[in-house]
């Protein structure tokens, strides 16, 4: 005789089930994948700015890229599919932010480097801080340490805080 | 006038070299005689002004009097422009914006040559380092971009007119702002090099270049954010910030300054990161400089970026004098540059500012990648590529989050060692506020607009929301708890009400609570920016006819009219949209086209209904074939929170330079009892 599953794990299931229907929906909505590839496409004319946020006030070119990517998202074509066709005609230019492939891939690479690199080198001068010795101190005074150190400290505290 | 401004411009280099050479000879042999030669080096370091203002009312008298013999004036005015932009044309052009900084650059040295009491020594150094700047600035303005050559040919009638997108009130405020800053930086760096050549003994040095550096910082935020209004209120594509490589930088000095008016804090305090402020102060400037060679070189191609000229190869070579000179003083003398204490934690407000310090330069090095990539591109593999907002973003935000992060923490760390108890108890309530946001935000409904009903795991850019969101609750939390517990503790000894003791607690230490102030002016500002996942558009691509609707969000846009208008400068294009909301009359709304007669050229003016809860912006973008308008409604969530948080960040920036209230006398109850007088005499 099979043991009944736990609930939990049947809440769990429906859980992943409920969070799967929400971020795949929309996800091959026309409308939305429009909105989606528009963003990570330039206007070509010159004005620097995403494709769907060219205002084209006498732009010769937005409109007419907006018809193709509606045409291709129409169509069914798949992102990279659309991204590759825009690529062929207009030139690498077209993408908004460099791919993922080949040397393009170091643009996305090093600011994460940057930041382990930042992160190794910070912790290395916190280590070399904490042991470097304490300062020499004049004669006949000295340090106050340890337990000592602590009850002033909790005087300060409770002279400063609530 | 030309004959004028170009003279008062060689004599202002002439002065300006006067005062170099005669500051470096009294500095370089002291004695009584070179006093005297060191105070003629001041004082024609003071006349330079004059000479530099001479000049720039020059050009500013040619623009009202339309001399279209001067090529400047020709290029960049007309006949028919209102006087506020005939004003600004004097940092609208290459040349005249190049006058412009030097003009600031003379005024900034003006100002620090007269305080030179405050340290002659360190002030006469500052002075000759300003003097080599200003060299090269007069150097260029009188040999590579001078706005008083002459225009070839015959006179004509009239100019080209100012370009369009320029004819903005906030073309008369934003560049001043900007350049302020910019020039700004060249003070404490002057400080700073000046210190290090002479290996200046204590901290003095430090205190007076903080503030040099809090004000640049200042007017530099002023004048980003002022960029950015005016790209939301002019360009009519909906947003404030497109990365593009002027915009960066402009972002790069900023980033650099405000790492340092955090560090310093451990300078002054504790008497560490000597060396890493030195690097600091230095970056702000060379970085401000190498924004300028970026605007100015066309080596990378921008929308901001003026003219493409020689003046590149010049700031180039001025980019590589000034990191040499700064390296061989530093290679020199950063011996005496040793900290004086030791880290003893981890968990301490010294590492939550080393930390704080990495990620503002790495967000930096972040820009400046992404700004070069598209060359370094080009030159690995031949080909260009576009470095837009989808990179910065996916790149930038995640190291915004973690110092929003730093922010919340830093401030309630102690010096030196924080015990875990007393983080505990420090943050526990402010993280739940925090919590308690996040909840109320995913919970919400989404008919609530904007970021209500959020769904954090459908997007990105909404987790990125939801966590900026959130960590703006705790920001705010930490920094109110700071201020109710000092204030509460006023209260407690002096008997006044909380409000008026948390104003005695700012009085007492401006510096600390005017820097809380800054931060949650920050921490309002990212709101807004959070918003911006949010942001919905909608085209009615047909065009409206009279009484056509289109609507967007809980809006309904009704077209009233349309119509056409000619004045002298410019012809214009409008619409005239009624907004209902829930069926009721709202507001009105007038997107407009204009185009420019002299320049020929087109711009948008947008029309924007602005609240707290989002901003309604409707763009004119043209006219069907039966002269029907096309309009674009934009539903921005939360942008007005933007500008609110840098109104809140100058409030506390200024409050910051608020010199301390005197600390209250205390007087012991022993004294009282020593002075004290019999209530009742006898008899």
């Amino acid at each position: 005789m099979t043991r009944p599953k736990p609930i939990l794990h049947r809440a769990l299931r429906c859980a992943l089930i409920g969070v799967a229907v929400f971020a795949l929906a929309g996800a091959g909505d026309p409308a939305t994948r429009f909105n989606e590839l528009g963003h990570q496409l330039m206007c070509i004319c010159g004005c620097n700015q995403i494709l769907l946020e060219c205002n084209h006030v006498g732009c010769p070119d937005s409109d007419g890229m907006r018809n193709e990517l509606m045409t291709a998202v129409s169509r069914g074509d798949s992102d990279s599919l659309v991204s590759q066709a825009f690529v062929q005609k207009y030139g690498p230019t077209v993408l908004a932010a460099p791919t993922g492939t080949g040397f393009d891939r170091t643009a996305w690479i090093m600011p994460f480097v940057a930041l382990i690199l930042g992160f190794g080198l910070v912790i290395f001068v916190v280590r070399a801080w904490k042991n470097r010795p304490a300062p020499a101190i004049a004669d006949g005074l000295r340090p106050i340490r340890g337990a000592e150190l602590e009850q002033f400290r909790d005087q300060a505290g409770k002279e400063t805080d609530l | 006038m030309a004959q004028i401004g170009s003279f008062a411009l060689l004599l202002a280099l002439a002065l300006s070299i006067y005062s170099f050479a005669a500051g470096l000879f009294a500095l370089a042999s002291p004695g009584p005689g070179s006093e005297r030669v060191g105070e003629t080096a001041r004082r024609a370091g003071v006349a330079v002004f004059g000479a530099v203002v001479l000049a720039a009312i020059a050009l500013v008298v040619s623009a009202f009097r339309d001399d279209f013999s001067i090529a400047y004036i020709f290029h960049h005015s007309n006949r028919d422009l209102p006087g506020p932009y005939k004003f600004a044309t004097l940092w609208s052009g290459q040349e005249g914006s190049i006058l412009f900084w030097a003009l600031l650059l003379s005024g900034y040295g003006f100002i620090l040559r007269l305080r030179y009491k405050t340290d002659p020594r360190l002030f006469a150094y500052a002075s000759v380092v300003l003097a080599g700047v200003q060299i090269f600035f007069l150097a260029l303005v009188n040999f590579a971009a001078n706005p008083f050559g002459l225009l070839e040919g015959p006179l004509r009638a009239d100019g080209s007119g100012l370009n369009p997108l320029l004819q903005y009130p906030e073309m008369v405020i934003h560049p001043p702002m900007l350049y302020l800053g910019y020039v700004g930086t060249t003070v404490p760096f002057a400080f700073a090099l000046g210190a290090l050549i002479m290996k200046y003994p204590g901290d003095k040095w430090i205190h007076i270049t903080r503030r040099w550096t809090m004000v640049t910082w200042g007017l530099l935020t002023c004048g980003i954010f002022l960029g950015a209004h005016w790209a939301y209120s002019v360009l009519g594509w909906g947003g404030y910030w497109g990365w593009d490589p002027v915009e960066n930088a402009s972002l790069m000095p900023w980033l650099f300054g405000t790492a340092f008016l955090h560090s310093v804090m451990m300078q002054e305090k504790r008497g560490m990161l000597k060396v890493w402020n030195m690097w600091l102060v230095f970056g702000s400037f060379w970085l401000a400089i190498w924004g300028t060679f970026l605007t100015r070189s066309g080596i990378i191609a921008s929308v901001h970026a003026f003219a493409q000229s020689s003046i590149g190869t010049w700031f180039a070579y001025f980019l590589a004098i000034i990191f040499a000179v700064f390296i061989f003083f530093y290679i020199k003398n950063h011996e005496h540059l040793r900290s004086e204490h030791k880290l003893e934690s981890l968990i301490s407000r010294e590492s939550s500012f080393l930390f704080n310090n990495l990620l503002f330069v790495l967000l930096c090095f972040t820009v400046a990648w992404g700004t070069w990539f598209p060359k370094i591109s080009e030159l690995v593999q031949g080909n260009k590529v576009t470095v837009g907002a989808p990179f910065y973003n996916r790149v930038a935000i995640p190291v915004a989050l973690l110092l929003l992060i730093l922010t919340a923490v830093g401030p309630l760390l102690a010096w030196r060692k924080t015990s875990l108890e007393s983080l505990k108890r420090n943050f526990m309530w402010p993280t739940v506020g925090a919590v308690v946001v996040a909840i109320i935000l995913m919970l919400t409904p989404p008919s609530w607009g904007g970021p209500f009903g959020l769904r954090p795991w459908t997007d990105i850019s909404y987790f990125y929301s939801l966590m900026a969101l959130s960590l703006a609750a705790l920001v705010t939390l930490t920094i109110a708890s700071e201020f109710y517990r000092g204030g509460k503790v006023i209260s407690g000894h002096t008997g006044q009400g909380m409000f008026a003791s948390m104003v005695q607690l700012t009085h007492r230490n401006t510096r600390r609570y005017g820097g809380y102030i800054v931060h949650f002016g920050a921490v309002v500002a990212i709101v807004g920016f959070a918003g911006s996942a949010f942001n919905q558009d909608k085209e009615a691509s047909n065009g409206l006819a009279y009484g056509d609707k289109m609507t967007i969000g809980n809006y309904e846009l009704v077209c009233r009219s349309y119509t056409q208008d000619d004045a002298p400068n410019v012809a214009s294009e409008w619409a005239i949209m009624d907004i209902y909301q829930n069926g009721r009359k709202v507001d009105t709304l007038t997107p407009q086209r204009l185009f420019y007669k002299a320049s020929q050229q087109a711009s948008t003016k947008p029309s924007i209904r602005s609240n707290f809860q989002e901003d309604l912006y409707l763009v004119y973008e043209g006219q069907n074939e039966k002269g029907q308008p096309i309009i674009k409604a934009h539903l921005n969530p939360l942008v007005i929170w933007i500008w609110i948080g840098v109104w809140i960040i100058l409030v506390g920036t200024g409050l910051a330079l608020v010199p301390n209230a005197p600390a209250p006398v205390r007087v012991t109850s022993a004294r009282l009892v020593e002075h004290a007088v019999p209530a009742v005499t006898g008899d």
